[in-house]
């Protein structure tokens, strides 16, 4: 098996630069995986605020904040803080990160619980703990803030996970001397379904950075 | 590196339906302000910059087949037209496509909608912009609250630069909401006249909506092109709602785009700025224009004029400050009275002429994202 990925690898890299990627991280179905190992799995069963809830708590952070954030938030700040534990950069390197998040539904699920608050008027009661989260990018904001990260941000919306953009755009990003890391990925919710997938790109790291390891690793959950 | 080119470009606002007579409007300082009555949304009403939709319709009839569009897909339908008839190039499969919105279509989440909530998701408004222009190309859509609509340009030029595409177009859209107007409402946000960027007496934003949409790219002789030579986003890393006290992102964010582009601070002949008019902002703004050693340069926000439109403010304002280069002319900071900043500002408090060869727009928004343009004549 290890033979048959290594070939795909090596075929991977036949096409692409000599950037690279650290680790992955995915969170789906109550587990989390990491650089291809369950880490973590819960009870299916679990709604997303009991499982991020558990994973937290079992983290050993200390980071009261955590229980302000809406569920999209939570999704981020967690693959990130797995992701980032793994990966272990210096400050100085983190600080010059670059962000490149997407997904499908951008901040719909807290979009929805704004609009219940203001659909009549007998019922009105609009708050700005809950209005702040109706916006996609708020989730980078806060991991930007929990690992002092003050480089690039961009939040993209595609109707499928896209790892040729996220692929591109990071490329462009370090080309451009914008960022020498790069953490990329996906981080969907609505309801309890819920998908995230991050991982690292830099010029140095296990993995080559193509189009087709990219997306293999993020079926791999 | 490849250089990068706007080449077109068309605001669709309360101003006007084509760049030209929205800059018609600014040269006379005119408003697009009014106050609304609509106790529907809000109990006191509300001031606003909101697009007459049967004038929208009247134009939108005039030259587009008619179909089941929402306001926000007329807006940008009719912006990005006008922009793809104005642009040197044609569609193919190396032009992309880029849709910048804070919220698309979220009034159709509203129960009482006669729009499917399907539209909210904006992948869909991506696919209706796609499909009625036939681009070859799924779009890239940039939601990153209120700095999508100039991040976007910085995101398509680093992509024509990289060789990913020859070309693209951008359209950049939001409407006023009950959604948006009842959230600032509830930050307390909301300022109770047309709001006044930097002034002593500032309280607060007004809305606003508008579509905005360029051409961009790397092949261009035309003596009207205007060059994106540096950009930066950067992160306070501070607060998800609060500006930095320090100006830090957008500190960083300037610096990155000087430091591209090769230019030093001093060089920037005008800066089209945020200025939301909210107490935080504004002072924040005047922070890192100091730490960048810009407070000299004359800076002006438009929002007096078109109240903060969200996604396609950055956009917008961007387009305006290409007309202010090629017009050489500074246009008044509307709302600007006495100076409410800690640091000097030189805000622009009449229209005057001016050499303008280079020229920076900022935004900044909620999560800390903060994006800076830079553009030369």
């Amino acid at each position: 098996m290890e033979g048959v990925i290594q070939q795909f690898y090596l075929k991977s890299s036949i096409l692409k630069t000599s950037l690279h990627i650290q680790s992955f991280c995915s969170f789906r179905f109550n587990k989390i995986i990491l650089n291809g190992e369950t880490v973590v799995a819960k009870e299916k069963g679990l709604s997303f605020s009991e499982f991020s809830k558990t994973v937290y708590k079992e983290s050993g952070i200390a980071y009261p904040k955590f229980f302000k954030m809406d569920n999209l938030s939570k999704l981020t700040f967690l693959t990130a803080e797995v992701l980032l534990k793994n990966c272990a950069l210096p400050s100085e390197e983190k600080e010059k990160m670059a962000l490149v998040l997407s997904n499908r539904s951008a901040s719909l699920d807290t979009d929805r619980k704004h609009q219940l608050s203001i659909q009549s008027k007998e019922n009105f009661y609009p708050s700005p703990a809950v209005f702040v989260y109706t916006l996609p990018n708020i989730g980078m904001g806060e991991i930007s803030i929990r690992h002092q990260i003050k480089g690039e941000n961009a939040f993209f919306v595609f109707k499928e996970f896209n790892a040729k953009f996220l692929m591109q755009y990071s490329e462009a990003l370090i080309h451009n001397k914008k960022a020498s890391h790069v953490l990329c990925g996906w981080v969907d919710i609505e309801e309890d379904a819920y998908r995230s997938f991050m991982y690292l790109v830099s010029k140095r790291g296990t993995y080559i950075h193509s189009e087709a390891i990219i997306n293999k690793e993020y079926q791999n959950i | 590196m490849k250089r990068v080119f706007i080449t077109a470009n068309t605001i669709v606002s309360p101003l006007g339906f084509t760049s030209d007579e929205n800059l018609q409007q600014i040269k006379n300082n005119s408003s697009a302000i009014q106050f609304y009555n609509n106790t529907e949304i809000l109990p006191n009403g509300f001031h606003a910059a909101i697009i007459n939709e049967e004038k929208l319709n009247q134009n939108f009839q005039k030259s587009i087949v008619a179909s089941d569009y929402t306001k926000l897909e007329k807006m940008m339908i009719l912006s990005l037209q006008d922009t793809m008839a104005c642009a040197n190039f044609e569609i193919t499969d190396r032009t992309a496509l880029l849709i910048a919105t804070t919220k698309g279509n979220i009034d159709t989440l509203n129960t009482k909608s006669k729009t499917s909530a399907h539209k909210a998701y904006l992948h869909v408004l991506g696919e209706t912009i796609q499909n009625h222009f036939q681009f070859k190309n799924e779009p890239i859509i940039v939601s990153n609250a209120c700095v999508s609509g100039i991040l976007a340009v910085a995101v398509a030029k680093r992509l024509i630069q990289n060789g990913v595409y020859d070309n693209a177009f951008i359209v950049a859209g939001d409407v006023v909401s009950k959604f948006t107007l009842s959230g600032f409402h509830s930050f307390q946000a909301m300022s109770d006249s047309p709001c006044k960027p930097y002034s002593k007496y500032r309280n607060g934003i007004t809305i606003g909506e508008a579509a905005a949409s360029v051409a961009i790219t790397s092949g261009s002789t035309s003596q009207n092109r205007i060059e994106i030579i540096g950009d930066g986003s950067c992160n306070d890393a501070n607060h998800i709602s609060g500006p930095s006290r320090t100006g830090e992102g957008l500190y960083k964010s300037i610096v990155s785009s000087l430091e591209e582009a090769n230019v030093s601070a001093e060089n920037i002949d005008f800066i089209s700025a945020h200025g939301t008019a909210t107490l935080y902002n504004d002072e924040m703004e005047a922070v890192a224009f100091n730490r960048a050693n810009l407070q000299r340069t004359p800076l002006h926000s438009l929002k007096g004029y078109y109240g903060h439109t969200l996604g396609a403010s950055g956009l917008l304002e961007a387009i305006v400050g290409l007309h202010s280069m090629q017009n050489n002319m500074l246009y008044t900071s509307l709302g600007m009275d006495e100076l409410g900043v800690s640091k000097p500002l030189n805000i622009i408090q009449r229209n005057e002429k001016k050499n303008i060869r280079t020229f920076l727009k900022t935004a900044s928004g909620f999560g800390g994202c903060n994006t800076a343009v830079l553009f030369k004549k």
